[in-house]
């Protein structure tokens, strides 16, 4: 009797150590896809990783820079934000009386959004996971051919002033991922890996063909105008920029055994 | 073997916590200065938030009040309050930092590139040829490499010594991969992986002065380097 007990504890405490997901993240299964814009616009390969189920709240956000000072609005250096960042807050440690705590932060640069992941143990995820992600809707992991699908991300890039809504109000996906869709832009590890900016022609060598007219040939998704809405944001972005419907959420990889 | 993947798995862990933790030092008491949005004072500071007190404004806070960063010297915008570590060619490890006090000239390359990076090189290269005698030992002219996988130590020596790039003036430096994202972040340069030795990147080329303070970027391939050289002669003591 005491031994099976004693068994039952060593299991409890084991188990979690076996099938080790971290808190408020899930397990994302890699596989082969082809993204919109990938390498050479073909198939790319995400591993398996783990990723937050929802975007990072005003609240998570002032937790860490209370503890990371050197993020707070007034003591942040220009190097890593510019003038609005933070700037729906009302001091160093205190949001406006009209944002809410779990509302999605935003007016944060990617310096500020990858310290905070990499002082969590994790890291922003790249644009190819993010996209795999994204991807999917409730039941399919693949639901770009859906023209519900499509319609649903572009019903939200018109509806004004997502950004003030609460994390989990849209339909978790069948990762069980909420708000991809419908509520912030997400920033992304290697945003600065899409080639498009004002003077594409000049500054870069290659691929920078999203919106000049050779776009539409390259494009593997005639269809998916959202996701070209998406790469052309990260396309035009400096990593010290700030916007009002830009935030965040984190991954994790998992080591291979 | 398992047991060591693991063991190296937490001292990265352990490390990054660590490399974290010692972020909170460089925070420091800061004289904060508010001012109402208007004016209406004139130039009149507070020391903490409020309204003010002839319009009802919330104070804002102002944005050239003096910051004095623990380091001292260098300003907000200097890139030499980057963290990351570097190797050089010649095997030495090195911040940014360590580079202050000279002029640097910075562009970003891989060496396995056959399209663009020559020309940057060439450019870097006839840059350095018209700088005066005297300014030169006050430059510094630095290649980093976006693909710190495949451009170690060793690579960048030879690609030295293949350009005619082996006097003290010239630097060569292999970065971590996240810490040459942060750096290209920093220069606005946009790069992408699309075969395992090829990139796409934009070409431009950086100046900064002694602080580390960007004063200015070229961009393009074979445009008129004029503006860049005069740039550094009127920056170099």
């Amino acid at each position: 009797m005491k031994n099976k007990a004693f068994i039952l504890l060593l299991t409890l405490i084991i188990q979690p150590l076996l099938f080790a997901q971290t808190k408020g993240m899930v397990s994302i299964k890699g596989s082969r896809y082809i993204p919109l814009y990938g390498r050479d616009s073909s198939v790319v390969e995400v591993k398996n990783f783990e990723m937050d189920v929802f975007p990072v709240t005003n609240a998570d956000y002032a937790n860490f820079i209370k503890q990371y000072p050197k993020w707070q609005k007034s003591k942040v250096i220009k190097l890593f934000v510019d003038k609005s960042y933070l700037t729906n807050w009302e001091n160093d440690l205190e949001l406006k009386d009209s944002e809410k705590p779990d509302s999605p932060v935003t007016y944060i640069s990617w310096f500020a959004a990858k310290d905070y992941c990499e002082c969590q143990g994790k890291r922003l995820p790249t644009i190819d996971e993010w996209e795999y992600v994204a991807m999917a809707d409730e039941t399919t992991k693949d639901a770009r051919v859906k023209s519900s699908y499509n319609k649903q991300i572009l019903a939200w890039y018109e509806a004004p002033r997502s950004n003030e809504n609460k994390i989990g109000e849209n339909q978790k996906n069948i990762w069980g991922v909420h708000d991809l869709h419908g509520l912030v832009w997400e920033w992304t590890l290697d945003f600065n890996s899409v080639l498009i900016t004002g003077e594409s022609r000049k500054d870069v060598d290659k691929d920078s063909n999203l919106f000049c007219a050779s776009a539409a040939v390259n494009a593997t998704d005639l269809m998916n105008y959202a996701a070209f809405m998406r790469y052309a944001i990260r396309g035009s972005l400096k990593a010290k920029y700030s916007m009002k419907n830009l935030g965040f959420r984190c991954v994790k990889d998992i080591p291979t055994k | 073997m398992k047991i060591s993947r693991y063991i190296v798995i937490i001292l990265i862990t352990i490390t990054n916590v660590l490399s974290c933790r010692s972020d909170k030092k460089t925070t420091s008491d800061l004289a904060q200065a508010y001012q109402c949005p208007m004016k209406c004072e004139g130039e009149k500071t507070y020391n903490e938030t409020g309204s003010c007190k002839i319009c009802n404004m919330d104070l804002v806070l102002v944005a050239n009040s003096p910051k004095t960063l623990e380091s001292g010297v260098i300003s907000e915008e200097s890139i030499f309050n980057l963290t990351s570590k570097w190797n050089t060619e010649e095997g030495k490890t090195i911040q940014l930092k360590d580079l202050k006090g000279k002029t640097l000239v910075m562009v970003m390359i891989y060496t396995s590139c056959k399209a663009a990076c020559p020309r940057l090189a060439a450019d870097m290269r006839y840059i350095e040829s018209t700088i005066p005698d005297e300014k030169i030992k006050n430059i510094q002219f630095v290649l980093v490499s976006i693909d710190p996988e495949t451009d170690t130590p060793e690579k960048l020596k030879a690609f030295a010594k293949e350009n005619g790039m082996q006097n003290n003036q010239w630097t060569f430096l292999q970065g971590s991969v996240s810490g040459v994202r942060e750096f290209a972040n920093v220069l606005s340069v946009k790069y992408k992986e699309i075969s395992p030795i090829d990139f796409s990147h934009s070409n431009i080329i950086s100046v900064f002065n002694t602080q580390g303070e960007l004063i200015h970027q070229q961009e393009g391939l074979g445009v008129d380097n004029k503006e860049t050289i005069e740039t550094i002669i009127k920056i170099t003591p």
